[in-house]
């Protein structure tokens, strides 16, 4: 078997709109995990034991079993109960969900890390709760989050092949289409392969230059 | 004598099964200068932190210019303070903490104006000429735009006194705000606080190790002992002619550690 150009021309625009829904559920699910995991970290901290602990027990569970499985059911379970979603929504909450988990403990873990002396030195200067969030707490605890939840969102990007098993119509998706009608594997799978590196090294950089930017500020 | 600044009465705070303060009273007359002194786990700075109100009462009560501070009326009734009424109680109190707790990301003009920006809407002009003139007391007007982190021990600690001065509180907490610094940055801050105390008629609390500033600085001191004042007088007697045993074995551990009297 022989690598052909002109095979790679002809099956490379569906690849690149394979890849466009690639990107839109990536970046859909990412808003969602960003939104979702604050509700479960703010949940987690909540003044009500049972409401701190069932959400600690929902992530763990989320946590705790495949994406792959999270999306049949959703997809495929749901239905039986009178919930049917398309795709493309399934597949975006699916990972949006999963991805929360994560965020979440990002989260959890840059607010714990703000040190107890700055929510007193707040209260000393006598400012409120939301004022104390606003100008202290957030400004010390997002900026080192950020090379946390860029990474989530490169690993997030990488499984986003797993949705072709739900029909979305994704990278990897279009290229088992083409190899499965023209019988030629090679191709789009390596395209598949190079489009994902492409993306994942140029996201490296960016990486680096955030852990570089916002790791460690502030520390003294 | 006029009517106390601070009334503290029969008040008691427990940690879990720990009773730090069990039944304490005392008052403090306007503008006078109290050092607390006492072994550590006596609850002195427990009650500094009561009164900033960092953490909640078990019992008793406290008044602060004449109003409860952890009680308010309802009808009749005193009822525990909602956080509104705490907020406005914050107003009179300052607190410098011994590990400073400046807001590492402002400069240290904007650790000074933010409070008075947020919480008295003052304009940033006004604020920062304000914050300006405590820089300039505490001698460091040419750190306004410097970032915290490139501060020594000493200058922080000086920059959080003009912070907490710049609300202008009636009352000053000091938490053992040289016990975290070099020897050799203490004298710097303490020097600050001498001129504060004789230029102000502010109302401070002062909780230390250091026996000669206490003795310098205070009106009156009192020697705590497991929650309770076991002694207290003026430091000229305190410091030379204590006469509780637990007083005098306390000053001569201090003293056989180093620290001068």
């Amino acid at each position: 078997m022989s690598w052909d150009w002109s095979f790679v021309v002809s099956i490379l625009p569906d690849l690149l709109q394979g890849f466009r829904l690639t990107l839109l559920v990536t970046l859909l699910g990412a808003a969602l995990a960003a939104v979702l995991g604050l509700g479960f970290a703010l949940m987690r901290r909540s003044r009500h034991a049972w409401l701190a602990r069932g959400t600690g027990f929902m992530l763990d569970a989320i946590r705790g079993t495949p994406l792959l499985v999270q999306l049949y059911f959703i997809f495929y379970v749901l239905p039986d109960i009178g919930i049917r979603l398309p795709a493309l929504a399934a597949g975006v909450i699916g990972l949006g969900l999963h991805y929360a988990t994560y965020a979440a403990e990002v989260y959890r873990g840059g607010i714990e890390n703000v040190p107890r002396g700055q929510w007193e030195a707040a209260r000393a200067t006598n400012l409120t709760m939301r004022q104390t969030w606003v100008h202290v707490i957030l400004p010390q605890a997002v900026p080192p989050m950020i090379p946390a939840l860029a990474n989530y969102l490169v690993a997030m990007f990488k499984e986003t092949p797993l949705l072709s098993a739900i029909t979305v119509l994704e990278l990897m998706n279009q290229a088992k289409i083409v190899a499965n009608t023209s019988y030629r594997y090679i191709e789009p799978m390596t395209l598949v392969g190079v489009i994902f590196l492409a993306v994942s090294l140029v996201s490296v950089v960016i990486l680096r230059w955030l852990e570089a930017r916002f790791g460690r500020r502030f520390r003294t | 004598m006029p009517a106390p600044i601070i009334r503290i009465d029969n008040l008691r705070k427990t940690f879990g099964a720990l009773t730090v303060l069990d039944g304490l009273s005392f008052d403090v007359a306007p503008g006078e200068k109290l050092a607390l002194i006492g072994p550590s786990g006596s609850g002195k700075t427990t009650i500094l932190r009561i009164l900033m109100t960092l953490e909640s009462i078990s019992g008793g009560h406290i008044e602060v210019c004449g109003e409860q501070l952890y009680h308010m009326p309802k009808g009749a009734a005193l009822v525990p303070a909602d956080e509104a009424h705490l907020h406005r109680m914050r107003r009179h109190i300052g607190m410098v903490f011994q590990h400073f707790n400046l807001f590492p990301h402002k400069s240290v003009l904007d650790n000074i104006t933010l409070a008075p920006m947020l919480t008295k809407g003052e304009p940033r002009a006004k604020a920062e000429a304000r914050a300006m003139e405590l820089l300039d007391m505490v001698g460091l007007a040419d750190k306004a735009r410097a970032m915290p982190a490139q501060l020594s021990g000493g200058q922080k600690q000086r920059a959080a006194i003009a912070r907490a001065l710049a609300l202008q509180p009636r009352i000053m907490l000091f938490d053992e705000v040289t016990s975290a610094l070099d020897p050799e940055l203490v004298e710097e801050v303490l020097l600050v606080m001498k001129r504060l105390a004789a230029e102000t008629d502010m109302t401070m609390l002062l909780v230390t190790h250091e026996m000669g500033f206490a003795h310098e600085f205070a009106d009156r001191v009192l020697f705590f002992d497991r929650g309770q004042i076991v002694e207290q007088g003026p430091p000229d007697r305190i410091f030379t002619a204590p006469s509780e045993p637990r007083t005098q074995a306390f000053l001569r551990k201090i003293i056989a550690a180093g620290h001068r009297v």
